[in-house]
C-alpha cells in the first residue's frame, strides 16, 4: 500500500518536472478542439448534440491515447530496473491506472471546458455527466496502461498502440455515447442507470484483467 | 486428428450443402427462399466464435505454463477464426442485401462483428512487429485474452441493448421464430459441427506444417555444422 502511494507520488513528481510533455499534452488537445471548431465552422452553424457528444468523445479519445502511451512507451530503461527492484508488477499497474484515471479525468474535464467555450454548451445534467466522465476515464486508463504495457516491447509501438486499443477501448466508448445523449436531452437518470451499470461491470472487468495479466507483460 | 473425425466433417457439410439448398424451408415474408442463409452464415459465426474460444483457452494454457506448441495452436485457431469470420460476413453481407436492402446496414451485430476481426487482426500485427520468439508468444497471448474479454460486451451485450435486425436482440424473437417447426434445426447443428471440425481439420494441418518446417529448419542447422 506504502508503495503504491510512493509510485503514484513520484508519477505525479516527474510529470510535473517535465513541463513540456503537459504543454504537450495541452495544446495537443487545443489543436484538436480548434481543428473541430474550424473545420465545422461553427460561429455560422451550430451542430446537433449528437454530433456534439461523438465529436467530444472522439477528441478526448485521441488525445487520453496519446498521453496514456507515453506511460511505458516513453520511459528509459534505467526506471524499469528501478520499478523491478522497488516493487511487485500488480503494485506497479495499479499504481499506473490510478495516475492516469486521474490524467484522463483532468483530459476530459479540459477538453469540455474547451468544448463549451468554442462550441455550445449542451449538457443539461451536469452530475451524470461528471460521473460519466469519472467512470470512462478509469476505464480508458485500465485498457490503455496495459496495453500500452505490451506496445512498449514492440520496435513500432507508436502505431501499435492506436492499432491494438481502439478496439479494445469501444465498448467503454459506445456507452459513454449513449450516457452522453441521456445527459444532453436531460432525460431522467434512471434511464442512464442500464448504461452507467454497463459502464462500471465493463471497467472491472477491464482492470481485473490488467491487474492479472501484467506480470506476464512484465517478465521480461 | 482421428480420420472419423475428418470424414465425420466431410460428411456433416456435404450434407448441409445438399439438405440446406433442397430440404423443405418455412414461407416467410420478406426472408422467403433467403432464409437458407442461415445454414451458411450463421454456423459459420458459431464456428469463427468456438475456434476464438479455442484460441483463448491455448493462450491461457501458454501463460500458464510456456510451451511453444500452445502458442501454435493459438495462433493457427485465431487464424482459421478470422477466415470464418470473413466468410460469414461475406454471407450475411449477401443475405443482407436481399433482405435489408443494402450489404452493409450498420447494424450493432454486424458492427461489433466487424470490430471483433479488427481485434484479431490487431492480434496478428502485433506478432508481426515482436521479433523474439518468446516474447512475441507470451505478449500475444496476453494480448489475445485482453481483446477476447474486452470484446465480449460488444458481441453479446450492446446487441441485447439496443435496436437491432438481428433475432434475439431489443425485444425481437429468438432464433426459435425460425425453426418452429423442427426440420431447420436438423440442418442447422450439423452445420455447426461441420463448420467447427472443419476449422479444427485446418488448425492441425496447419500446426502440423509448422512442426515440420521447425523440423527442417533443426535439420539444416545440422547440416551447416562443419564436419569433423
Amino acid at each position: 500500500m506504502n508503495t503504491l502511494l510512493h509510485l503514484i507520488q513520484k508519477e505525479f513528481k516527474l510529470e510535473l518536472r517535465r513541463k513540456a510533455v503537459i504543454s504537450g499534452i495541452t495544446l495537443y488537445l487545443f489543436s484538436l478542439v480548434f481543428i473541430c471548431y474550424i473545420t465545422f465552422s461553427l460561429r455560422q452553424n451550430s451542430i446537433s448534440p449528437a454530433t456534439w457528444s461523438a465529436l467530444f468523445w472522439l477528441v478526448i479519445l485521441f488525445s487520453v491515447v496519446n498521453s496514456v502511451a507515453k506511460s511505458f512507451i516513453g520511459e528509459r530503461k534505467g526506471i524499469f530496473i528501478y520499478y523491478y527492484t522497488m516493487a511487485s508488477p500488480q503494485v506497479i499497474i495499479l499504481s499506473k491506472i490510478i495516475y492516469n484515471t486521474i490524467l484522463c479525468l483532468l483530459l476530459s474535464l479540459a477538453g469540455y471546458f474547451l468544448f463549451s467555450l468554442f462550441m455550445q454548451q449542451v449538457i443539461t445534467d451536469h452530475l451524470l455527466f461528471l460521473v460519466t466522465l469519472v467512470l470512462t476515464s478509469f476505464g480508458f486508463s485500465s485498457s490503455l496502461s496495459l496495453i500500452s504495457g505490451i506496445a512498449s516491447k514492440t520496435n513500432n509501438s507508436n502505431i501499435l498502440m492506436a492499432v491494438l486499443s481502439f478496439p479494445v477501448v469501444i465498448a467503454v466508448l459506445l456507452m459513454a455515447i449513449k450516457i452522453t445523449k441521456n445527459a444532453v436531452d436531460g432525460i431522467e437518470r434512471a434511464a442512464s442507470m442500464d448504461e452507467l451499470l454497463n459502464l462500471l461491470a465493463i471497467n472491472c472487468i477491464l482492470t481485473a484483467l490488467a491487474y492479472l495479466l501484467f506480470p506476464y507483460i512484465w517478465r521480461s | 486428428m482421428k480420420s472419423w473425425l475428418k470424414i465425420t466433417a466431410v460428411v456433416l457439410l456435404v450434407y448441409v450443402h445438399v439438405g440446406g439448398l433442397l430440404f423443405d424451408v418455412p414461407r416467410l415474408d420478406i426472408l422467403n427462399e433467403t432464409i437458407r442463409a442461415l445454414y451458411f452464415h450463421v454456423p459459420m459465426w458459431f464456428g469463427m466464435v468456438l475456434l476464438f474460444l479455442a484460441s483463448l483457452v491455448f493462450a491461457i494454457r501458454y501463460l500458464i505454463k510456456p510451451n511453444p506448441l500452445d502458442d501454435w495452436y493459438a495462433v493457427e485457431f485465431a487464424n482459421v477464426g478470422i477466415l470464418l469470420g470473413v466468410l460469414g460476413i461475406l454471407s450475411g453481407m449477401v443475405w443482407a442485401n436481399y433482405t435489408w436492402g443494402s450489404p452493409w446496414h450498420g447494424d450493432p451485430k454486424q458492427n461489433g462483428a466487424a470490430i471483433a476481426l479488427l481485434v484479431y487482426l490487431a492480434y496478428f500485427v502485433l506478432r508481426g512487429s515482436l521479433d523474439n520468439e518468446e516474447q512475441r508468444a507470451r505478449l500475444s497471448a496476453v494480448y489475445n485474452i485482453f481483446a477476447f474479454f474486452a470484446m465480449v460486451p460488444l458481441i453479446f451485450i450492446i446487441p441485447r441493448l439496443t435496436s437491432s435486425m438481428h433475432p434475439g436482440s431489443g425485444g425481437n424473437p429468438g432464433f426459435n421464430m425460425y425453426d418452429l417447426d423442427s426440420k431447420m434445426r436438423m440442418v442447422f447443428y450439423p452445420a455447426v459441427m461441420g463448420w467447427f471440425l472443419i476449422g479444427l481439420w485446418v488448425v492441425f494441418l496447419r500446426v502440423r506444417i509448422r512442426k515440420v518446417q521447425e523440423r527442417l529448419l533443426e535439420l539444416e542447422d545440422e547440416a551447416m555444422q562443419p564436419v569433423k
